[in-house]
């Protein structure tokens, strides 16, 4: 930091609606100062840069150029600057200025931790910390567990290489995928007329256009020069109909009339020098086309034929055969290739165009690209190592990318919430058996009772009967049956905040232990023993808090606080019991050892 | 890892071995140093290909006053690739080891349609137009005109090679065609060329079958290789196959009008010659009287594919003085097709041996079987005297001259047969004469004889004694390795019923059951949702295949099993096939997971391994008969029975489980990695179809995965799975080794740990 201040004109904010109070804001190295412009104001402010735990602030060209401090305890100091260029400044003073008294924090706790493992860069250490200062997350389960001494530094970061290379702004934005489904060509008659009709959405067309390039083309030259949109779709429609009854000579004579429907009919050329081009790209050690290049002994006519003959047909009409599995592999390459282009669906024109860039702007790529092969040598020597006979390599894995993973576990809970509901009714009935002769004697008073009243009015209201079921199984069955189908609504939101947070804690702090533990698995050296010690007693001591949570919330929640708590309390019983057996194991073979040699 | 067999020091590039790799290399220098052949079987996933590489590199490395030569036959373009990969990675740890000393020259050799650089000539359509357009720069005639007039088109790439002649070598390394052709963009040479030459010198050449068993390729490429060399067949099950197509040709009605447009072609040179330069034809005659049927400095950029006959077999007499001259040649070409023409207008199917066909050659057509034999040879000549370049434009008469040759040479081991249509489809005529071999030995006896030591090797060679039969000779190691599990990574299962309990099968009564078509999409339906990454399925014929797929996406099937996965499908195109393998493995890659529809017997079933989440599960759809009523197989069972007392359904169904072996062999490549194979057809839970299954799989076919239905074997799938997914020691658990480090196998030199083994 060349200069060892800033001092830029600034509003507080308590929230972001407020208007502010105005005033100045300067920051030095520890801490920061805003004194308001009116000296009666009471809000003055005085923090220490050790206590800010965070900063977030507005995009560049939003309505306010904002910045906000979070403190520890969740409190926020939120400042709107005049212009952006004086927010950067600050911000950026502050990002250096959280980092630099978060590291003279930590030094303490971590050098003693660091002691006996290998020298960290200090790039490698900053990227850490910057990490645990953005993921409080991480932050809380980095202090429990390292500070607390259950496991050690680099235990903690080996399961968290990959969130340290990669950087969460860098991550490309995640987008929905093509429906892999191929739009059949199925058509629908009414049976009495001849009309068939076919269902076109623009989903259908981008996946039409994305397919056969040909037609993408042909959308482009003729309309709406040389047809309108909805004869284009229809002509395009009877060459499908066409191709769907397998009638390769009409499709030929149809095509010799109209040589925009041929246009359709024909095979599609463009994808015929796309695949001529991409050939060269493939990796050699699949190229199944340099070996027929490489294959004197079939030459035309020699050798012996294979038992396959083809088809004997005019070479008239062959550019206007097709086959299904052209398609099918056409279709799922799209598929595969997912939705590169970024434009609203509904005009067709544009859709077309975009995917025409896109293609376009791939070959020039291709053209220019000269580490392709280089690339692809490192993936076939890669590939040509065996595995297990050399020390285990990270193996070059995309990280996972789930939008929201909350989102995903919760709808992964739902699941688990009903097949438990499912088990819990059962064993209620179970409980519910009487002995044959009271139930008999039961049902025949029932029946009494019912013969003298002969059901001309029911003992209670039906409606209100319902009612009354309703209001007390709601709370059941809204959790059983809306739970993961409305992503913005958990069973956690209707918690008290302290049981959420704790539960959640409890979760991550719960998946960490249960990860490092079945990671040690099967014990070897003598390390892994003592770390497995170490994990076990950990988690031992989270059981007895699960329970606690449990009885702690209040009556009516407590049904939906069970069932979050079970799974965690099964899968450690599943981590105890599998402790307990592999000692049990373990202790059996050096028993029998010192026999054995 | 470095160890001792016995006097020669292993370098191997991993920290760690597996036993039977270890074994399988104690039993492969045995071979070695008794200068025999062997016949080894090694499951697949066991690291065949490496230790093979790495004792031979060694062996050689060890006796440097005598240095062996290393020629590795593979099936197919790319897995000459992957070999040469793997050979690259050891060749890197020798070198760490060793020093300069490990150093050698090791390629990979393949047509000019592979290797060519030149952009006009390698944008050809297919493999002999390219040829055809490189000696269309490259003839020396052309050169020679080239010189005067500097307007007639040459390959600078070749220009420039030529220009360095003898000093244009290729400096030690390892070379994979790709390597080949960036080194010849960077000297500005034809790495065609540099590569034709440098596999004569080479330590290690790495190059497909047909470069030694088709003489055709073989009498130009490998004619000068040293006696002292080690000849390895890798995936070698099919061999006898390739021996017999090697020696095997079709004429179709197609060919003979090509052929006699080719004829007409040739009569209008010579009469365009006879005009301008009568001398060269007067010369020609001149060489022919002296009994050079072909000159022997050749040029080898004028060489054309050589004598089809086996070397021992081609007649080293001067030419029959009746074909020495052109016209008279023509004139028994043109008697030739006009003969065989009239033979393929038959309506009766007609089978007979050469002897019989020579015999009426001559009475009909007046042409002896001397005159044949030498058809091709003479062919030959006389398209180099008229200077043709676009031979592609020739392969007819080339085809008629090839069976000319055969049929003149060998009276043995070889039937005729015309049909006059296919006997699947009746109502198209479709004649076809076929010259087939049937004897396998034929092909392959000349590199048994002139090669040193012949390895030959596979995954599935079992029944390991009749490999020795099929291919008449005798190895001096013949033996079959089991596989050592760390765990039980593969689950074979046999499923015998659909969902609904009926049988499947692809048997002829059952195949268009649509119950049974249903069935097997079930099946596929259950396991796309259980399975993750890839699953790959086997038909048994392109046109099964797409039959089946068309009903399942009538019935809606396939749409169900498309929300799982994504569906590639192989087709008879290759460049198609290759795209959407490439296609598969992207799926897998990025998680998104794919299902391959493949058929056995055709090319992926060949040589494309689906190792690792590539295939997490391989489905064979019925077992993959050959054609039974084909003539060529009935002639060839025929011949079997009479010569080596096989019984034809044993062959028959030798033949298919070797197919279906093969095709599931595919899923496991380490034994770090798993997969499941089902094979959905109730035939196979027959004890003598099973039984043929080769004994790494049958180890593992429990007595409760034989008689399975679709709903049991999902389940056994689900647990399966389960069980691989968790952690393991790699080493070996239950008292037996699976992975042997360097220490081990120190101490098992010293006999310590002998026991621990197997």
């Amino acid at each position: 930091m060349a200069d060892k201040q800033v001092v830029k004109r600034a509003k507080y904010k308590s929230s972001v609606k407020d208007p502010g109070i105005a005033g100045v804001l300067k920051l030095t190295k520890d801490r920061f100062v805003f004194m308001p412009n009116d000296p009666s104001s009471s809000m003055k402010l005085n923090v220490e840069f050790r206590m800010i735990k965070g900063h977030k602030f507005t995009k560049e060209g939003a309505k306010q150029a904002l910045l906000n401090l979070t403190q520890d305890q969740g409190v926020n100091y939120i400042f709107e600057f005049e212009n952006f260029p004086d927010r950067d400044i600050c911000k950026d003073f502050v990002a250096t200025a959280i980092a630099m008294s978060g590291e003279a924090g930590r030094t303490v706790s971590e050098s003693a931790v660091t002691l006996q493992d290998e020298q960290l860069s200090a790039a490698e250490m900053e990227r850490r910390i910057k990490l645990l200062q953005e993921n409080s997350d991480l932050q809380k389960l980095h202090k429990q567990f390292v500070i607390g001494g259950i496991l050690s530094e680099p235990e903690f970061w080996a399961t968290r290489k990959k969130l340290l290379e990669q950087n969460y702004s860098r991550r490309p934005k995640q987008r929905v995928a093509l429906k892999n489904d191929m739009w059949s060509t199925k058509p629908l008659s009414d049976g009495q007329s001849n009309r068939v009709t076919f269902n076109l959405t623009p989903e259908i067309i981008l996946q039409i256009f994305a397919e056969k390039p040909a037609v993408r083309q042909a959308y482009i030259n003729f309309v709406p020069n040389k047809m309108t949109e909805k004869e284009f779709w229809t002509k395009y429609s009877r060459a499908e109909y066409l191709h769907s009854t397998k009638n390769v000579v009409a499709a030929a004579a149809e095509a010799a009339e109209d040589e925009e429907l041929a246009v359709f009919l024909k095979q599609d050329d463009m994808l015929v020098n796309e695949a001529r081009r991409k050939i060269r790209r493939v990796d050699p050690t699949l190229d199944m086309a340099a070996d027929e290049g490489d294959d004197y002994m079939h030459l035309p006519d020699h050798g012996l034929s294979r038992g396959n003959s083809k088809d004997v047909m005019d070479l008239q009409y062959e550019p206007y055969r097709r086959s299904f599995s052209q398609h099918l592999n056409q279709h799922a390459a799209v598929v595969l290739q997912g939705r590169i282009i970024d434009v609203e669906l509904g005009d067709t024109r544009s859709v077309a165009e975009a995917l025409a860039r896109t293609k376009q702007a791939e070959l020039a790529k291709d053209v220019n690209d000269v580490n392709v092969d280089k690339d692809c040598s490192e993936r076939i020597s890669r590939m040509a190592e065996i595995e297990d006979l050399q020390a285990p390599q990270e193996p070059p894995v995309a990280p996972l990318s789930i939008k929201d993973p909350r989102d995903y576990f919760d709808s992964q809970q739902a699941n688990a919430l009903n097949t438990l509901g499912d088990a819990a009714s059962v064993t209620k009935q179970l409980k519910c058996s009487v002995s044959s002769s009271v139930a008999y004697g039961s049902l025949k008073e029932c029946i009494s009772v019912i013969k003298v009243w002969e059901l001309t009015e029911p003992t209670v209201n039906a409606e209100v009967a319902l009612k009354v079921f309703n209001g007390l199984t709601q709370n059941i069955s809204s959790t059983k049956y809306h739970l993961g189908r409305n992503p913005n609504e958990t069973v956690l939101d209707s918690l008290p905040k302290i049981t959420k947070d704790e539960l959640l804690h409890h979760w991550t702090s719960l998946q960490e232990l249960l990860k490092h533990f079945w990671s040690s698995y099967p014990i070897t050296t003598k390390y892994l023993s003592t770390k497995v010690m170490k994990l076990k007693d950990a988690m031992s001591q989270i059981y007895p808090k699960l329970q606690e949570i449990k009885e702690s919330v209040q009556p009516d929640l407590r049904h939906h606080v069970s069932l979050l708590v079970q799974p965690m309390l099964q899968a450690l019983d599943a981590a105890f019991a599998h402790y307990d057996i592999d000692v049990q194991k373990r202790s059996a073979r050096s028993g029998e050892r010192p026999n054995g040699f | 890892m470095k160890f001792q067999i016995e006097d020669v020091t292993v370098y191997f590039p991993y920290d760690n071995i597996y036993p039977e790799q270890y074994s399988y290399m104690v039993e492969l220098k045995r071979a070695l140093d008794a200068k025999g052949h062997c016949l080894l079987e090694m499951p697949t996933g066991t690291g065949k290909t490496i230790a093979l590489l790495s004792l031979i590199t060694s062996y050689a490395l060890s006796k440097p006053s005598n240095p062996i030569k290393f020629i590795y036959c593979t099936r197919t373009v790319h897995e000459m690739e992957k070999t040469l990969a793997e050979l690259k990675l050891l060749h890197n740890y020798q070198l760490q080891h060793l020093g300069p000393a490990a150093k050698i020259l090791a390629l990979g050799l393949s047509s000019r349609k592979n290797l060519c650089i030149n952009p006009t000539v390698v944008s050809a359509e297919n493999r002999d137009s390219v040829d055809a357009a490189c000696r269309k720069l490259t003839a020396s005639w052309v050169r020679q005109l080239a010189a005067e007039n500097p307007r007639i088109p040459t390959c600078s790439f070749f220009e420039n090679y030529d220009k360095f002649a003898s000093e244009a070598i290729l400096p030690p390394g390892v070379y994979t065609l790709q390597d080949l052709r960036a080194y010849g963009k960077e000297k500005g040479w034809c790495p065609y060329f540099l590569a034709r030459h440098m596999v004569q010198l080479a330590n290690v050449v790495v190059y497909s079958y047909q470069y030694l068993l088709d003489p055709k390729v073989a009498g130009i490429i490998s004619k000068e290789m040293q006696r002292e060399s080690v000849v390895v067949f890798d995936e070698a099950h099919n061999i006898d196959n390739v021996c017999i197509e090697a020696l095997s040709v079709s004429v179709r009605m197609q060919t003979l009008e090509g052929a006699t447009r080719n004829i007409n072609r040739m009569a209008q040179e010579i009469d365009r010659f006879k005009a301008t330069d009568a001398g060269r034809l007067r010369a020609e005659y001149n060489r022919l009287v002296e009994g050079l049927a072909v000159r022997g400095d050749l040029r080898n950029t004028d060489a054309w594919l050589a004598n089809p006959a086996l070397p021992d077999d081609i007649l080293k007499e001067a030419v029959p003085g009746n074909i020495r001259r052109a016209e008279h040649f023509l004139s028994v070409l043109r008697r030739l097709v006009q003969y065989v023409k009239g033979r393929l207008q038959t309506e009766n199917v007609e089978k007979e041996g050469p002897v019989t066909f020579v015999a009426s050659v001559n009475a009909q057509a007046g042409i002896d079987q001397k005159m044949l034999r030498f058809c091709y040879d003479r062919l030959h000549s006389l398209m180099l005297t008229l200077e043709i370049t676009d031979t592609d434009e020739f392969l007819h008469i080339q085809t008629i001259c090839d069976f000319a040759t055969l049929v003149g040479t060998y009276t043995r081991g070889f039937s005729i047969i015309i049909e006059p249509f296919d006997e699947r489809m009746p109502h198209i005529p479709d004649p076809v004469l076929q010259l087939c071999c049937h004897d396998a030995s034929l092909a392959i006896k000349p590199v048994f004889e002139r090669f040193q030591s012949v390895v030959i090797t596979s995954g599935t060679l079992s029944p390991i004694d009749l490999y020795p039969r099929l291919l008449n000779f005798n190895p001096v190691v013949s033996r079959s390795f089991t596989m050592s599990l760390t765990r039980d990574c593969i689950c074979p299962m046999v499923l015998t019923r659909g969902s609904d309990q009926l049988p499947v099968s692809t048997k002829y009564d059952l195949r268009s059951d649509p119950g049974v078509e249903k069935n097997y999409g079930k099946l596929l339906l259950e396991m796309v949702s259980v399975v993750p990454d890839g699953i790959v399925c086997f038909f048994v014929s392109y046109s099964y295949m797409d039959g089946i797929v068309n009903s399942w996406h009538e019935t809606g099937l396939l749409k169900e099993i498309m929300q799982h996965k994504l569906v590639f499908i192989e087709t008879q195109d290759v460049v198609e096939t290759t795209l959407a393998l490439d296609n598969y493995r992207k799926a897998c890659d990025c998680g998104r997971g794919a299902v391959f529809f493949s058929v056995a017997r055709g090319k992926v079933a060949e040589g494309i391994d689906f190792d690792r989440h590539y295939g997490r599960l391989v489905i064979m759809f019925g077992i993959p008969f050959q054609y039974t009523l084909s003539r060529i197989l009935l002639a060839r069972l025929e011949y079997l029975r009479d010569t080596f007392q096989i019984k034809e359904g044993d062959f028959l169904t030798f033949d298919a489980l070797r197919q279906a072996a093969q095709c599931v062999g595919r899923v496991i490549r380490s034994k770090a990695d798993y997969g499941m194979m089902i094979f959905a057809d109730k035939r196979y839970s027959r004890h003598d179809k099973r039984s043929k299954l080769p004994g790494w799989i049958l180890s593992h076919l429990r007595d409760a995965h034989l008689n399975l239905s679709t709903d049991m074997a999902v389940h056994i799938a689900r647990e399966f799975l389960r069980k691989m997914a968790q952690p393991y020691d790699k080493t070996g658990a239950m008292g037996k080794k699976t992975l042997l480090s360097e220490a081990d196998l120190e101490k098992m030199a010293n006999g310590n740990l002998g026991e621990t083994m197997f």
